[in-house]
C-alpha cells in the first residue's frame, strides 16, 4: 500500500553513464587524480621541499621530468604533494557548501511560507547579489590566509545556487504519495525531511558537490594569483602557478605543467558532473 | 502590476538591509579593532585618521548604533573618506570606475550571449553527435583554464610574439591625442584581450544551460504536435522550441549580474585596468576600510538593483509570473 | 636620521655598468616611460611612505641637501650652510631666484613652514622624528633659515632632504585646519623641482613635463610617465616589449631572461649593491634566543653563500652587520660568520640544548627547540630564503615551521604586537650611519622600530654618542666599536645585502653608475635626436 520513493537505481544510472563516453573519461581522471593525490608520499621521486641551488630552474631532464623550481625543488614532487592539498581544499569547501545546503534548501523548501522566504530572498538572494570573489578577498586577508579559512570561506560562499535547487525538489518531492503517507503514519517533520525526502532531492547535490570541487581548485588558483591562496612552503598548484609566472617564458614547465593539471582536473570533474546529471535525470532517461 | 512592483520594493528595502549588514560585518571580522593600518613599519595612525575612523564608525557607541549611523550616511552616498593617503570620498574613487568594469563586463556577457546561445541550440539538436562532444569539451576547457595563466599566454603570444595587441593597460599613452574614431580603436584593442578572457570561462555555463533547456522543451508534448503536424524542422525549432526554451536564460542574465559589477577581479589586475575590481584588491590589501566596505554595498546594491529591473521586466513580458509570485 | 624604510632594496652603491655606445649629442626631447607597480597615494610625499610617490616626488619637489655621487652631501636648495662652533646651530643659506612652479619665489618661510609642518603631531607623516630634536627654528631673512637643536645631532643635515613644501599655497588652508591630503596640491602639486606635474589618471598613469625654469637647467627629456600596473608578470612583458623603458629586475630575470641580443640591444642592464640588508631576526625577550650562544649558532649554521647563490644567483653579497659595504663607516675588518655546523651544534650544547634520539630535535628542559619563522608574502626571495634557513636549522636539530603572512596582517599582528618568534625582514638605510631608532633600547615601544627589544647599555651609549657629534673619524670609531659588538652580539642573523638591478632602455645616455645608483643625475639624462621615440 504504501509506495516506496523511486528509487534512482545503481545499475540504471551506471548503465546510463556508459553511453557517455566524454563523462566517463572524465570519471577516469577523477578517480585517477584521487589515487595518486592519495599515493603522493610513495609516488614522488624527491622531498617537495628539497632544494638544490646548482638546479635552479631546470628544464625537464630524466631525473627531474618535470624540471626544477626556482631554487632547484623537483617539480613533479611538489604537483604531486599540491594535489593532495588541491583536492583537499575541494572536497572541504564543497564538503561545508553540502551541509549548508542541505539544511537550508530542505528547510526552505519543506516549510515553506514565511521560513522559505525568508531564507531564500533574505539569506540565498542576498548572498548571492554579493561579488563573490570580491567578499573571498575581503574576508581571507581579514583573517588571514590558512588553508582552514580559505576552505571554510569557499564552502560558506558557494552554496546558494545549488540551495535553490534543492529547495526546488523539496517542494516537489513534498506532495509525493510517498510522503503524504508516511506523515499518514505519524512521522514527525525532521524525520520526513531527512530520512524521506533529503535522500530524493540529492541528485542536484551530488552533481554540483562534483562540479563544486573543480570551482574551488579554480577558485584557490586565482586566490593565489592575488596572493591569498594558500601559503607557501605548501605547494599548490595554483601557488606553483603563481611563483612561476615571472619566469614565464625561460621556464614554461613551472606554468604549463600546473596549469594543464588545474585545466584537466577541472575539466574532469565537469564533465563527470554533467554526465552524471544527465544519467541521473529520470526524465532525460525515457 | 503595481502590487507586483510594491512588493519587490519592500523585498528589495530588506535585502539591501541585509546586505548592508553582511558588509558591516565584514569589517569588522579582522581580529582587534579596525584601526588605522599604515603600510610603514614607522608610521604610526595619526590623530587625523583616527579621528576619521571615530568618526566613520563611532568606535565608542555599542555595534548597532556603530552600524546603523553607517546605513544613514551610505543612503547619503557619503561612504567616508578612504584611509590611503590621498584621503578622498570613497564614493569618488568608486564611482570614477564603475564605468571601466561595467563596459568591460558588458562587452564579455554580450560576447558570452552571442557565442553560448548558438553552440548551446546547436549542441542540443545534435545531442550525443562529435559537434555536441566538441563543444562541451570547447567551452569546459574554457570553463577550466586558469584566467591569469590564459592572459599571460596570450600577451605573450599577442602582444610579444606577434605584436598584434598591446599588452595592459586602457589605453595607449598618447590617447589623448588621437582622434575620435583613432580613441576608440585603441581602447578596443586594449580590451580585446581581457573581454576574450572573461567570455572564454563564462561561455560554459551558459551554453550548458542553453543546451539542457532546449532540450528539456524539445521533449514537451506541444513541441511533438508541431512535428506531427508535419512542419518542417527548422520551423519547429525556431518558432516553438526555441521562443520557449530562452526564457529561463533571461533568470540565467539577472544571475550573471553579480560577476558584472565584481568579477572581473584577476583580469583587471593583470591587465592593469582601473576598474573596481583592481580598487578591490588594492583596498583590501591595504586595510582600507571604508573602500571596502563602499564597495561590497555598492557592489551589491547594483546588482540588486539590476535584478529588480530584470524582475519588471519579466513581470511585464510574462503575466503568469506576477500571478504565480503572489501565490507563491 | 632615522632609517629610511622600505622592504629592503633601495639602490645605492658601487656598480659595474654596461655601457653601450652612441651617436649624437644632448638634445632635449623625447619621454622615459616607467611602470609603478601600484597607484601612488598622494602627491604630497612628506605624508605618504610608498617609494613611487617618493620617487615622483624627488622630481617635482626639492629638498634642501641632497647627496651627490659618492653619497656625500651636498647643497640642492641650500648653497651652502654653516655649522656653528658647539655643533648645535645650522644656518642654512637659500639660493636666490628659484622658483615655484606657479612662478612664485621659494624663500626661507617655505621651509619654515615645511618644518612646522613635519612636528605638528596630527600631520600623518613617518618622517617627523629628526624635526622634533630642533629646539627653535627660525627665518633670518628671506634667504637664511637657521636651526638650533637640543644637542649635537650629526643626522640632521641628512634630514633637511625633507621635501620643502609651497607656504603660499598651503599656509592658510593648514591653519585652518583642513587635512592637507584633501587639498588639490595632493592631486596637482606645485614644487620647486625638475619637473612640473601634469596629468594623474587615477589608476592609470601619471605624467611629468620637463620644468623649463628648473635652477640647475632644464632636464633633457621631456617628460617622465608612470605606468600602474599592479602585476610584476605584466611589467616584465611590458618591459620586453619596449612599452616601458625602465624597471628593476629580479636576480633570475637578471640572469636567465634578459641575457639574449634583442634584450641587451634594447636595454643597458646596471647592477650595484642595494642600500640595505636582509636580516632573520629573533624576539629577544624570548628566553631561547635571549641567549647569545644561540643566536651565534644559529649564525654559524646557516650557510650564506648558498643563500646568495642560490637564491640572489650571485648578485649579493653577505652581510657582516647593519651597514652597507663601501660607505665610510663600514667597518671592513668586521667579517660575516663563516658556515660551520659542527660550530653551531657546540655552541647549541653548550646553552643547553641536548640531542634527543627522536627524529635529531633537540631539547632542553624537556622541550624541543622549535619556532616558527615568519616572513612578508609577495618576496619570493624571502621566502625562498626561510627554507633554506628552515633546512640548515633542521640540519643542526633546530625544527622551523615557516608562515608566510600577508603584509598588512604582518605588520599589525605579528610585529606591532611583538606577537613573533623570529622573522626574516630587510631594512633600508639611509646615507647616515644613525640607526639610533632601530636598535636603542628606549625605541622598544609598539610603534617603535627596535621589535626585536634589543637592549645593550653599551651599545644605546654608542648610539647616542654616535648622534651626537659632526667629526667624521669620531663616528667612524663609534660605529666601528659598534659593528664589532653586534658581531660578536648576533641581535640578528645578518643574512645579505642583495643588489639592485636597474634596466633602462638603450637609448637614453648620460646614466653614470656611482656608489650613489644611477639615478642622482637623471636631469642630465637625454636621448639623441635621432633615437627619440615618443616625440609629443
Amino acid at each position: 500500500m504504501i509506495q516506496r520513493p523511486p528509487s534512482v537505481g545503481v545499475a540504471a544510472v551506471w548503465h546510463q553513464l556508459k553511453k557517455n563516453r566524454l563523462a566517463l573519461a572524465g570519471g577516469a581522471v577523477v578517480i585517477l587524480l584521487g589515487v595518486v593525490a592519495i599515493a603522493a608520499p610513495l609516488l614522488s621521486p624527491y622531498d617537495p621541499a628539497a632544494y638544490d641551488v646548482k638546479r635552479i630552474l631546470d628544464p625537464p631532464t630524466r631525473e627531474h621530468p618535470l624540471g626544477t623550481d626556482q631554487i632547484g625543488r623537483d617539480v613533479l614532487s611538489r604537483m604531486l604533494y599540491g594535489a593532495r592539498v588541491s583536492l583537499v581544499v575541494g572536497f572541504v569547501a564543497v564538503g561545508i557548501a553540502i551541509m549548508i545546503v542541505t539544511a537550508v534548501g530542505v528547510v526552505a523548501g519543506y516549510y515553506g511560507g514565511v521560513a522559505d522566504s525568508i531564507i531564500m530572498l533574505g539569506v540565498v538572494d542576498v548572498m548571492l547579489t554579493f561579488p563573490r570573489f570580491f567578499l573571498l578577498l575581503a574576508v581571507i586577508a581579514m583573517l588571514q590566509p590558512s588553508i582552514f579559512v580559505i576552505m571554510a570561506v569557499i564552502g560558506l560562499t558557494g552554496w546558494m545556487g545549488v540551495a535553490r535547487l534543492v529547495r526546488a525538489e523539496v517542494l516537489s518531492l513534498k506532495e509525493r504519495d510517498f510522503v503524504v503517507s508516511a506523515r499518514a503514519l505519524g512521522a514527525g517533520d525532521f524525520s520526513l525531511m531527512f530520512k524521506h525526502i533529503l535522500p530524493n532531492a540529492l541528485v542536484p547535490v551530488l552533481v554540483s558537490a562534483v562540479l563544486g570541487v573543480a570551482g574551488a581548485v579554480l577558485t584557490e588558483a586565482g586566490l593565489s594569483f592575488l596572493g591569498l591562496g594558500v601559503q607557501p612552503p605548501a605547494p599548490t598548484w595554483g601557488n606553483i602557478l603563481t611563483d612561476g609566472k615571472a619566469n614565464i617564458e625561460i621556464a614554461w614547465w613551472l606554468s604549463v605543467f600546473p596549469g594543464m593539471a588545474i585545466l584537466i582536473t577541472v575539466l574532469s570533474y565537469n564533465l563527470f558532473g554533467e554526465g552524471l546529471r544527465d544519467a541521473l535525470d529520470p526524465r532525460l532517461r525515457q | 502590476m503595481l502590487r507586483y512592483i510594491a512588493r519587490l520594493g519592500i523585498i528589495s528595502t530588506l535585502q539591501m538591509l541585509a546586505i548592508t549588514i553582511l558588509a558591516f560585518t565584514v569589517i569588522h571580522l579582522a581580529p582587534g579593532e579596525p584601526i588605522v593600518l599604515q603600510q610603514d613599519l614607522q608610521a604610526r595612525a595619526t590623530g587625523a585618521q583616527r579621528e576619521s575612523l571615530r568618526q566613520l564608525f563611532e568606535l565608542d557607541k555599542p555595534l548597532y548604533v556603530q552600524y546603523w549611523r553607517w546605513v544613514n550616511r551610505l543612503a547619503r552616498l557619503d561612504l567616508g573618506r578612504s584611509f590611503s593617503p590621498d584621503g578622498r570620498p570613497v564614493w569618488d574613487k568608486i564611482r570614477e570606475r564603475i564605468p571601466i568594469t561595467l563596459s568591460l563586463n558588458l562587452a564579455e556577457i554580450c560576447l558570452i550571449y552571442l557565442l553560448a546561445v548558438p553552440l548551446g541550440v546547436f549542441a542540443a539538436v545534435r545531442r550525443h553527435s562529435f559537434f555536441d562532444r566538441l563543444t562541451t569539451v570547447f567551452v569546459f576547457i574554457g570553463f577550466a583554464t586558469p584566467d591569469f595563466w590564459l592572459a599571460l599566454l596570450l600577451m605573450i603570444l599577442f602582444g610579444i610574439q606577434l605584436g598584434w595587441l598591446p599588452i595592459s593597460g586602457l589605453r595607449s599613452l598618447n590617447w589623448e591625442y588621437l582622434g575620435l574614431a583613432a580613441q576608440v580603436r585603441d581602447v578596443a584593442s586594449h580590451l580585446v584581450l581581457p573581454i576574450f578572457i572573461g567570455a572564454f570561462g563564462g561561455l560554459a555555463g551558459l551554453s550548458r544551460f542553453m543546451r539542457g533547456s532546449l532540450l528539456e522543451v524539445i521533449r514537451q508534448d506541444y513541441i511533438r504536435t508541431a512535428q506531427a503536424k508535419g512542419l518542417p524542422e527548422h520551423v519547429v525549432l525556431y518558432k516553438h522550441a526555441l521562443r520557449n526554451a530562452i526564457l529561463p536564460i533571461v533568470t540565467l542574465l539577472g544571475l550573471s549580474l553579480p560577476g558584472l559589477i565584481g568579477g572581473s577581479v584577476i583580469v583587471e589586475t593583470i591587465f592593469a585596468i582601473p576598474g573596481m575590481g583592481q580598487l578591490a584588491v588594492q583596498s583590501v590589501f591595504a586595510r582600507d576600510y571604508p573602500v571596502v566596505m563602499g564597495l561590497l554595498a555598492i557592489g551589491s546594491g547594483l546588482t540588486l538593483l539590476g535584478n529588480r529591473l530584470a524582475d519588471v521586466c519579466y513581470g511585464i513580458v510574462d503575466p503568469r509570473i506576477r500571478v504565480a509570485r503572489r501565490s507563491e | 636620521m632615522a632609517a629610511l624604510l622600505s622592504l629592503g632594496a633601495c639602490g645605492r652603491g658601487e656598480s659595474t655598468a654596461e655601457p653601450a655606445t652612441g651617436e649624437g649629442g644632448p638634445a632635449f626631447g623625447d619621454t622615459l616611460v616607467e611602470a609603478a607597480i601600484g597607484d601612488i597615494s598622494g602627491l604630497i610625499p612628506n605624508i605618504t611612505s610608498d617609494s613611487a610617490s617618493h620617487d615622483i616626488g624627488n622630481l617635482i619637489y626639492s629638498n634642501l641637501i641632497r647627496t651627490d655621487k659618492s653619497l656625500r652631501l651636498e647643497g640642492e636648495l641650500a648653497e651652502r650652510w654653516e655649522i656653528s662652533r658647539d655643533e648645535l646651530t645650522i644656518t642654512f643659506h637659500l639660493r636666490k631666484g628659484v622658483k615655484w612652479h606657479d612662478g612664485e619665489e621659494l624663500t626661507a618661510h617655505d621651509v619654515d613652514f615645511t618644518y612646522r609642518y613635519m612636528i605638528d603631531p596630527k600631520t600623518p607623516t613617518a618622517y617627523a622624528e629628526p624635526f622634533r630634536q630642533v629646539r627653535r627654528a627660525e627665518v633670518v631673512d628671506r634667504y637664511t633659515y637657521r636651526v638650533t637643536y637640543e644637542k649635537p645631532y650629526a643626522p640632521a643635515l641628512l634630514s633637511w632632504g625633507i621635501w620643502i613644501l609651497p607656504r603660499h599655497i598651503l599656509e592658510a588652508t593648514w591653519q585652518a585646519g583642513v587635512d592637507l591630503r584633501t587639498t588639490r596640491q595632493n592631486r596637482h602639486p606645485v614644487g620647486t623641482g625638475p619637473y612640473l606635474f601634469r596629468e594623474w589618471r587615477t589608476g592609470e598613469k601619471i605624467v611629468l613635463e620637463a620644468n623649463p625654469d628648473y635652477f640647475e637647467g632644464r632636464p633633457y627629456l621631456n617628460r617622465v610617465v608612470y605606468r600602474i600596473i599592479p602585476d610584476q608578470s605584466t611589467i616584465f612583458l611590458e618591459l620586453k616589449a619596449r612599452n616601458i623603458d625602465r624597471a628593476g629586475l629580479t636576480p633570475i630575470q637578471y640572469r636567465r631572461q634578459t641575457d639574449y641580443s634583442a634584450f641587451r640591444s634594447a636595454f643597458n642592464r646596471y647592477r650595484y649593491l642595494a642600500n640595505g640588508y636582509a636580516y632573520l631576526g629573533f624576539n629577544l625577550l624570548d628566553p631561547r634566543f635571549a641567549d647569545k650562544r644561540v643566536r651565534q649558532a644559529m649564525a654559524y649554521a646557516i650557510d650564506k653563500h648558498e643563500i646568495i647563490e642560490g637564491v640572489l644567483l650571485g648578485l649579493g653579497q653577505a652581510a657582516a652587520g647593519p651597514y652597507k659595504p663601501g660607505t665610510w663607516w663600514y667597518h671592513p675588518d668586521v667579517k660575516p660568520y663563516p658556515f660551520d655546523p659542527a660550530r653551531a651544534k657546540a655552541l647549541l650544547a653548550e646553552a643547553g640544548w641536548k640531542p634527543t634520539q627522536r627524529d635529531g630535535i633537540l631539547e632542553r628542559d624537556g622541550k624541543p627547540f622549535s619556532f616558527t619563522l615568519r616572513t612578508n608574502q609577495g618576496n619570493l626571495v624571502r621566502q625562498q630564503t626561510a627554507e633554506i634557513i628552515q633546512r640548515r636549522l633542521g640540519a643542526v636539530g633546530i625544527d622551523v615551521k615557516i608562515h608566510i603572512v600577508e603584509w598588512a596582517a604582518f605588520i599589525n599582528t605579528f610585529i606591532r604586537k611583538r606577537d613573533f618568534e623570529a622573522l626574516i625582514l630587510g631594512w633600508g638605510l639611509g646615507n647616515d650611519p644613525d640607526q639610533y631608532d632601530l636598535w636603542h633600547s628606549s625605541k622598544t615601544g609598539p610603534d617603535e622600530l627596535n621589535h626585536i627589544s634589543y637592549k645593550n647599555p653599551r651599545v644605546d651609549e654608542l648610539l647616542e654618542a654616535g648622534r651626537r657629534t659632526f667629526e667624521e673619524a669620531r663616528r667612524k670609531a663609534i660605529y666601528g666599536e659598534l659593528q664589532e659588538i653586534m658581531a660578536e652580539e648576533q641581535p640578528v642573523v645578518f643574512l645579505y645585502v642583495p643588489e639592485t638591478l636597474p634596466v633602462v632602455s638603450s637609448r637614453v645616455r648620460g646614466i653614470e653608475p656611482a656608489p650613489a645608483g644611477i639615478s642622482y643625475n637623471f636631469i642630465k639624462w637625454y636621448v639623441p635626436a635621432n633615437l627619440q621615440r615618443y616625440t609629443r
